[in-house]
């Protein structure tokens, strides 16, 4: 039963990053290409219709993370306090920028919510990729400093950086030089994506220019995936062996650069849709790579005094997980609904909609 | 510092369901709108249900994004009671997310842009969507309240946690269903005041004369329907159920310092003096407080005396003045919206200005009494997080400083402030530029 909804809430996660993804890439395509007034209203509406729809899923899966597995929510929400905090105001200051930008004519006016909507998409992808880096690379649990814990064995609390930014220091930071690399790497996958949406969506100007874009990206992010793979293994040897332990999971690093290896060939794709599913692909593969080299681990220890947070020393009881399975069945017949509706009346390139005014 | 911490979640729920209780009540006035509009073929009944769209997206935004930092601080600022209590409180948390949160944002986006491509009884249908998914949120918050408020259900285990026992109980909690109408009707008082008041502003501007005369008497009729509802019978339930099962909290909020011999008063003004233990400069009305509750005029009713202290709310005077400021409110509403009624029934109201100006400046104070109310419930369980079983002070974070805390509440206060001239900003566009605008 823990591991059904471990893996429900990985895809309910998964998909809130293609969603939310193409809206954050989306606001990142904006803030450094979109250079005419037309380019970047379109771009803005082609988030702003739908950001709201897309966060419903983060809510979702944070709701069903604290219902299935308590001590993890507990543990990984108080450690990770600050940057937490720090994305909520994010969350806000980009949606005020979508919301507000049409509201009145003045240039200025326009100016200040573009930039608020575009930095915050930006710092955002940033701060989502330096949080999984944090799950890749493990926290010290129970604060052991010189031989002492500070607190329980399943707490901890991270500042945001520690002096050396170093992974492998006794009390790794949030922030340090491999989890920036990975949080550059969902910049550019996000850019990517954003840039694959902003084609198929809107017919804006700049079209034939992002797809040269995400060619070049699409180079930088390989070679970024491959020095980040270089920096995990130093910092721990052991990441790969559960590839080697269960071969099948290898399928997920697979449509990570199937994805990637099928952008390079962008401009030649017949249909706008499939570079949006290859950058889907990126994102999916990296998330279920990173998750399935831990498992069944969700948070790696730093240290050898306290055990790593699992999903069964984390999880809520057996009849707990059962009785939400019934319900979660439901909803998800019920949401699949919804989205086949929404699909089907909101489909097609948006420029003709009817939005704002 | 649990101040902090209490501070931080009492700002941000506070500023939060400023939204909410206007938008649960708001959707299902729209609904009646389109309704009226499907069956007479009236415009000004649509151009209603558009006008009142326009603000509840605006006030669902501010809902979205005032709301996730909500389910995120139960992890960041309560880790140890979400731990303990997240077996059980994360089951309707979750089914929030999952019934209510993407059937309302789903639909809202078709509401909103999709008229012209759905036709009216689908866009009727989608508002009616919106509506169900919005009291379906209240009705799933509220649960995890209940189960707070009166503990049903649960098992105790190793490490203190507590699972649950039986899930059907978190439903069947006897407090639930009483705090869930009382709750949804206040909302529908909100919304129906909001609307009257901005009928209120263009009659008195002498502009959408034909649609504020529509929003007056709507919001009118519909508003004191549901002040009424408010004190009886929802109210009344509600506060027995406070008498029932959180006696202590009873004898705080009504102020009852000694308990009486025989039947207990019913204070209607006076300040609690912690010192001396008693209500300085107070009138009270004596036996109705027994006779209310118990139907019986001579029933004891035990005072704060009567109680460990350490089991009486911490903040008592709080306690007592966010519930006589509800109830004192809920009181003047069903006054004025009563006099405006006759005056309607008269045909005069419309152009009798002095109350045109009233109903107008009415409109911060249903807020004042919903959130008041609130206040009652979340100051009643104090000291407890969990009434009985877990303390406030035991489910902190343990591992955030409260210089962490501090930090993000100032951001929180800094953050909300542009946030709410900026909803006031864009509310005052939409209702100055007024229903007619939508017309294409």
């Amino acid at each position: 039963m823990e591991i059904f909804w471990y893996i429900i809430i990985a895809i309910v996660l998964a998909v809130f990053f293609v969603l939310d993804g193409y809206d954050f890439g989306a606001g990142i395509v904006h803030l450094f290409f979109a250079k005419t007034e037309k380019d970047k209203e379109v771009i803005s509406k082609s988030a702003g219709l739908f950001w709201d729809s897309n966060e419903v899923w983060l809510v979702a899966g944070g709701g069903m993370l604290f219902m299935a597995f308590p001590t993890f929510y507990a543990s990984v929400f108080s450690g990770f306090y600050l940057p937490l905090i720090i994305v909520l105001w994010l969350v806000m200051f980009r949606a005020i920028g979508l919301e507000l930008r049409g509201q009145f004519k003045y240039q200025m006016w326009k100016d200040i919510w573009d930039k608020s909507f575009g930095v915050s998409s930006l710092l955002l992808a940033l701060f989502f990729g330096i949080a999984l880096g944090n799950i890749m690379r493990g926290v010290n649990l129970g604060g052991i400093e010189n031989g002492t814990a500070l607190y329980e064995k399943h707490f901890f609390f991270l500042p945001l950086w520690d002096s050396s930014f170093s992974p492998l220091s006794e009390t790794p930071g949030v922030i340090d030089w491999f989890t920036i690399v990975i949080g550059v790497i969902t910049v550019v996958t996000l850019t990517i994506h954003g840039a694959n949406w902003v084609v198929l969506k809107t017919r804006s100007s700049i079209n034939e220019k992002l797809k040269t874009i995400i060619l070049n990206l699409n180079i930088i992010l390989l070679i970024l995936t491959m020095i980040s793979l270089y920096i995990w293994y130093t910092i721990n040897p052991n990441s790969f062996t559960n590839f080697i332990d269960k071969p099948y999971l290898i399928i997920f690093p697979i449509i990570y650069f199937a994805g990637i290896a099928g952008l390079f060939f962008i401009k030649s794709l017949k249909k706008e849709i499939h570079g949006f599913i290859l950058s889907t692909a990126i994102i999916i593969g990296g998330i279920t790579s990173s998750l399935a080299a831990i498992y069944p681990v969700i948070l790696p220890s730093t240290n050898d005094v306290n055990e790593s947070l699992t999903i069964y020393n984390t999880s809520s009881t057996e009849y707990g997980l059962s009785v939400a399975l019934n319900w979660g069945i439901l909803g998800f017949v019920l949401l699949f609904v919804y989205m086949i509706v929404q699909k089907r009346l909101m489909g097609g390139k948006i420029d003709k909609m009817d939005y704002g005014h | 510092m649990i101040l902090y911490d209490r501070l931080q979640f009492a700002f941000t729920i506070t500023f939060h369901y400023i939204f909410p209780q206007l938008t649960m009540g708001l959707s299902l006035l729209i609904v009646y709108f389109k309704w009226r509009y499907l069956a007479s073929k009236v415009d000004k009944y649509n151009d209603a249900a558009k006008f009142f769209m326009k603000i509840f997206a605006i006030n669902f935004t501010m809902g979205v994004i005032t709301g996730i930092p909500m389910e995120f601080q139960f992890g960041t600022n309560w880790a140890k009671f979400s731990e303990l209590t997240g077996n059980i409180i994360g089951q309707t948390l979750a089914m929030e997310g999952m019934f209510s949160f993407f059937l309302e944002s789903s639909f809202l986006v078709l509401f909103l842009f999709g008229e012209k491509l759905m036709g009216q009884k689908l866009h009727f249908l989608t508002g009616f969507l919106v509506f169900l998914g919005s009291w379906a949120s209240g009705y799933f918050i509220l649960a995890t309240n209940a189960w707070m408020q009166n503990p049903v259900g649960y098992e105790i285990v190793e490490n203190g946690k507590y699972v649950l026992e039986h899930f059907s109980a978190l439903f069947s909690n006897p407090w639930l269903i009483p705090a869930f109408l009382h709750n949804q009707v206040a909302s529908i008082v909100t919304s129906s005041f909001v609307v009257a008041s901005i009928g209120a502003f263009y009659l008195l501007r002498n502009k959408n004369e034909e649609h504020g005369k529509l929003f007056l008497k709507t919001g009118l009729v519909v508003g004191f329907v549901a002040s009424v509802l408010l004190a009886m019978p929802t109210g009344d339930w509600n506060a027995k159920n406070v008498a029932k099962y959180q006696p202590a909290s009873f004898a705080a909020m009504e102020g009852i310092f000694e308990t009486e011999k025989a039947g207990a008063e019913i204070v209607l003004i006076g300040q609690p003096n912690m010192v001396e233990k008693k209500l300085d400069n107070k009138i009270a009305v004596p036996n109705v407080l027994s006779f209310l509750t118990y139907q019986d005029w001579s029933k004891q009713i035990p005072g704060m005396d009567q109680f460990n202290p350490k089991q009486l709310p911490t903040n008592v005077p709080g306690l007592y003045y966010s519930y006589h400021i509800m109830v004192g409110l809920g009181t003047i509403f069903i006054g004025i919206f009563g006099l405006a009624l006759i005056f309607l029934w008269r045909k005069r109201l419309f152009s009798f200005r002095p109350l045109l100006w009233v109903i107008m400046f009415l409109v911060p104070f249903p807020y004042i009494a919903n959130l008041t109310g609130w206040y009652v419930a979340e100051l009643g369980r104090q000291p407890y997080l969990v009434y009985g079983l877990l303390k406030t002070s035991e489910g902190i974070s343990p591992t955030v400083s409260s210089g962490n805390t501090l930090f993000t509440l100032l951001g929180f206060v800094g953050i909300y402030l542009l946030l709410g001239v900026l909803f006031l900003l864009l509310i005052g566009k939409v209702i100055y530029y007024g229903p007619r605008s939508l017309k294409h």
